[in-house]
């Protein structure tokens, strides 16, 4: 069986070096004809940019991603600049016709965008030409190799039970070398998926069959996002399975996630889109789904008939009824940790992680700062999207709501919630954008702290300290500074994840849904003394 | 303002002092020479397996004993000088108090073996115990075999924090069967078959006879009474139950048998000197209960009861219903009220049992043969609620009662598989009752 695991070890690390090194291989270029395609299929109008590019990339030499990447962008930027010198030139002379004429010339996009546009088209090589083999030797060997890995544990780990063993003496999972590794590579992927798309568009290609096989599209960088967002889950899913198989509440919880992230994120938005509706993710409620309100995106909806009306309806319904209701019953954890996507991948890869989460008072004094500005910020923003959508001026007080949204799009969607959210999961733990960072956690968080059902509860006097509890909440809770004050855990950052109860050596805790009254319970003596010395401490 | 000063900073001498705290504005000084802060002791065993670090065992952050003005000295304390009211440590300094609590704990039992002192055996208790684990059984190159001589919590947490390390475990155990003279057959039969699954070579009825030591001094073999067969080893762990660690006291005034006696009020026999937790004994049982506790809740309690009559409300130390729990390697165990194993229960005393066909879960109420009163519950793979079985024990329930409403008590976590239906038809099969299940209400448990 070890020998079994090893070789899944071997096999994942041979799959993601292919995967790393498939970066690099193939080449582009493109003809003169379909370079020609390319240009008026996008309407661009400068009377420069054909040349460039066609001097960049329609050549014979084996261009890498980076040569051409470099070239194209090397093109655009050469071809705004001749515009920008003509619209400071006509600015000078002050011929005003002439100077706003320009504009139409100039080519807007990031450049890295504009790129990735053009290398989807222009690929060649081994990847381009042996797409299937090629997946099988990436996504393939990636799989098979951490199911390998995986599944053994099914005798290895021995008899159902909690199997934390080794858990701070592994470099994996204790910070140690490998965490280091895992974190660079985590960051380095989102980096790349969100600043650097055309330098993974090899990535993209791996996947453009099955794309095309669900939308009717080729693939882009975020098809190829959504489609390794579920292999990894399925495949740490199957770990979860494996590792609390004693335990139901983690099994279904893990099969909801998994159902969730599968068929709501992935699969029914890009089937909407083979069916020429807006790509829609039902579960993705405001505000975590920041550019809901934003022009652009209710314009679309707007457009798209009854649909994009029932869609926009269903959105506002979502988080202004649905959740709160749910949430008043249920507790967060309905949508936290059973239907939420950003939470999905953080109970299934990030699991091996959730003991990094830091437990201080600092952190839970940061916590609510931030996250709690995050929201504001958020709210801020879509109320600049929407007066901008009514009355269709383009800032407010004196500030671009576009400027407001490009912010928030980079620092909150994407550096917070992608590079840090996820990248930092084997350092800081597994929760770190939805502690932190996520306005819909916080918006949730407020029902759930003031009018809710659920609680953990605390089994009288049972519990002894271990701290096995804290130490294992994702969200950085000190779960045992309530349980050994025989106190429910009534907090507003609790996903629910059941963790703390699954790990508990002495059946302290409990996941419910009960009355409100006495879901906090303030103790200071504990059951099992003298009943009248708690009746003199407790009701005091 | 008086100063308090507690030896020990377990969880007696913490919760004592965190109560005083609490309630005075009295100085409060935490003697320990084991470890400057408090941490959970029934942690250490995860330490040692990598479920936690030393310092996740910490209940409080290290400013949470400056902010609440409570200092901590390191010391090991010599001797008490009850008269001039003060505290010689080993270094030669001394601390003077106006009121003082012994919450020293225990220590691990040592039977006169020959060569229990030799490198490589040890309780598991201290912190400095974990160390020398560490030490000794790194890994399973370095321990090639451990022998745990005693079959109680203590012995079969060490068992298990070695089969982390898949180190090969030979495990001694006096009795027939493991720990039988506080479970029922059927509880510990079930815990001698889950030991054997660990693979841990369980031998009962065995005792020691000796420790061998190399020519380094260090643990090399033991020799088992009776059959003198020797085992090889480098680790021996002694875990034959604790002792109260009051060695220091023997020569202050302060009266001593076991444990440092005191009256109900945690009083000693010398004003202003208290004791409470493991290191106390009683001078007359409270009811059912030993006269020493060594129980992590009853420390705890003993801190919360004395804490008031130094705050000058004069409290009894009056413990509530009898509970406990422990996890043994994956099976669960929780108790409420009195179950004794057949060895010491009383005539009077009847057993309902059930057994789970497959899984490691079992049930043992015990009740008045005459009046059917419910005495108590053990439970294995099933969690309970501590409050409705506390509530059912105050209001001297039937068993039948308890049968009938048992899915109210059931504490599992949501979605698990449950037995009531199971246990109540067992009951009613053997007693030719009609004892109908009620469904779980919120309302019955929320209406203590």
């Amino acid at each position: 069986m070890k020998f079994i695991k090893q070789t899944g070890l071997v096999i994942f690390l041979i799959g993601l070096s292919i995967f790393i090194a498939s970066i690099f291989i193939g080449s582009f270029s493109l003809t003169q004809a379909e370079l020609d395609t390319f240009i008026s299929k996008k309407g661009y109008k400068s009377e420069i940019i054909k040349a460039e590019l066609s001097k960049a990339i329609v050549t014979n030499d084996h261009l890498n991603i980076f040569e051409f990447s470099s070239n194209v962008r090397n093109a655009f930027e050469t071809s705004n600049k001749h515009y920008d010198a003509l619209i400071a030139k006509y600015g000078a002379e002050k011929n005003w016709t002439k100077k706003g004429e320009q504009y139409q010339y100039k080519i807007f996009g990031k450049p890295h965008s504009l790129s990735y546009g053009i290398a989807k088209k222009a690929g060649k090589g081994i990847i381009v030409e042996n797409i299937g083999l090629m997946w099988l030797l990436t996504f393939g060997l990636g799989i098979i190799g951490a199911l390998l890995f995986i599944v053994p544990d099914v005798v290895l780990l021995g008899k159902p039970g909690i199997k934390n063993d080794g858990i701070f003496l592994e470099a994996a999972t204790n910070r140690g070398w490998i965490g280091w590794f895992a974190f660079i590579f985590l960051v380095t992927f989102y980096i790349l998926l969100y600043f650097y798309p055309d330098f993974i568009v090899n990535w993209v290609f791996l996947v453009d069959p099955i794309s095309e096989s669900i939308s009717g599209n080729p693939a882009s960088q975020w098809f190829l996002y959504g489609f390794l967002y579920c292999t990894v889950m399925t495949v740490m899913a199957v770990r979860m399975y494996i590792k609390y198989r004693n335990n139901k509440y983690q099994i279904l919880r893990t099969t909801s996630v998994l159902f969730f992230q599968i068929v709501f994120a992935f699969l029914i938005p890009e089937i909407l889109v083979r069916f020429e509706k807006p790509w829609y993710d039902f579960k993705n409620a405001f505000p975590l789904d920041y550019d809901f309100f934003f022009k652009w995106n209710l314009d679309e909806l707007l457009a798209s008939g009854t649909f994009g009306l029932f869609i926009l309806v269903w959105g506002v319904v979502l988080t202004i009824v649905v959740v709160p209701v749910m949430v008043y019953f249920f507790g967060k954890r309905w949508y936290c940790s059973w239907v939420c996507g950003c939470g999905g991948l953080a109970e299934t890869l990030g699991d091996p992680y959730r003991q990094l989460s830091s437990k201080t008072l600092l952190s839970w004094r940061v916590e609510r700062i931030v996250i709690h500005t995050v929201l504001i910020f958020v709210l801020v923003m879509t109320g600049f999207a929407l007066y901008t959508f009514y009355s269709g001026a383009n800032q407010v007080i004196g500030i671009k709501t576009q400027t407001i949204q490009d912010i928030y799009g980079f620092l909150i969607g994407s550096i917070f919630a992608g590079v840090i959210g996820t990248g930092f999961y084997p350092i800081f733990g597994n929760r770190v954008w939805c502690r932190f960072g996520c306005p819909l956690a916080a918006y949730l968080g407020f029902i759930q702290r003031f009018k809710s059902r659920f609680r953990i509860t605390t089994n009288g006097g049972q519990c002894i300290s271990c701290g096995n509890c804290s130490t294992y909440c994702e969200q950085g809770i000190d779960v045992r500074a309530y349980a050994q004050k025989g106190e429910n855990i009534v907090r507003s950052s609790c996903v629910g994840c059941g963790i703390c109860s699954a790990v508990c050596p002495r059946g302290v805790l409990k996941l419910e849904n009960g009355p409100e009254d006495g879901r906090i319970n303030p103790t200071e003596i504990l059951l099992g003394n003298d009943v009248d010395l708690m009746d003199l401490v407790n009701k005091k | 303002m008086e100063h308090i000063v507690i030896i020990g900073n377990g969880i007696s001498g913490v919760t004592a002092a965190r109560h005083i705290r609490k309630n005075s504005d009295h100085k409060i000084t935490l003697v320990s020479a084991e470890a400057k802060y408090f941490f959970s002791r029934t942690a250490l065993m995860y330490v040692y397996m990598g479920h936690l670090t030393f310092k996740h065992t910490q209940p409080y952050e290290n400013w949470f004993w400056d902010k609440n003005k409570i200092d901590l000295k390191e010391g090991f304390v010599n001797n008490i000088n009850t008269d001039t009211k003060t505290l010689e440590f080993k270094d030669f300094s001394s601390l003077s108090y106006d009121k003082l609590i012994i919450a020293t704990g225990s220590k691990p039992n040592k039977f006169g073996w020959p060569g229990q002192d030799l490198n490589g055996v040890m309780g598991m208790y201290h912190k400095q115990d974990l160390e020398n684990l560490e030490k000794h059984a790194p890994n399973k190159e370095v321990c090639k075999r451990a022998v745990i001589v005693g079959g109680g919590l203590i012995g079969i947490e060490l068992a298990e924090m070695l089969r982390s390390r898949e180190i090969p475990v030979t495990f001694l155990v006096r009795e027939a069967s493991f720990w039988n003279g506080v479970l029922p057959a059927q509880e510990s039969e079930m815990i001698n078959n889950h030991i054997k699954e660990h693979h841990i070579d369980l031998r009962l009825n065995t005792n020691l006879k000796e420790i061998k030591a190399d020519e380094n001094g260090n643990v090399k073999s033991i020799i088992i009474e009776g059959t003198d067969e020797e085992i090889f080893c480098n680790v021996v762990g002694l875990t034959a139950g604790v002792t109260p660690n009051i060695d220091f006291i023997k020569a202050s005034k302060i009266e001593t048998k076991k444990g440092v006696l005191v009256n109900r009020f945690l009083e000693t026999n010398i004003k202003d000197v208290y004791a409470i937790g493991d290191c106390a004994e009683q001078q007359e049982a409270i009811g059912q209960r030993r006269n020493i506790e060594a129980v992590w809740y009853t420390g705890r309690m003993m801190g919360e009861a004395l804490a008031q009559t130094i705050c000058g409300i004069k409290t009894e130390y009056k413990p509530g219903h009898w509970f406990n729990s422990a996890k043994f390697l994956d099976i669960e165990y929780q108790t409420y009220g009195w179950v004794f194993s057949e060895r010491s229960k009383k005539e009077n005393e009847g057993y309902f049992q059930w057994k789970h066909p497959k899984d490691n879960k079992c049930i043992t109420i015990s009740y008045a043969v005459d009046s059917h009163k419910f005495l108590g519950i053990n439970t294995f793979g099933i969690r309970m609620r501590h409050e409705i079985f506390d509530r059912w024990l105050t209001e001297n329930k039937s068993v039948e009662f308890v049968l009938e409403y048992l899915a109210d008590a059931n504490f599992d976590p949501e979605f698990y598989k449950l037995h009531e239906a199971e246990i109540v038809a067992k009951f009613n099969q053997e007693h030719n009752t009609k004892i109908l299940l009620k469904k779980k209400s919120w309302k019955r448990i929320f209406s203590y």
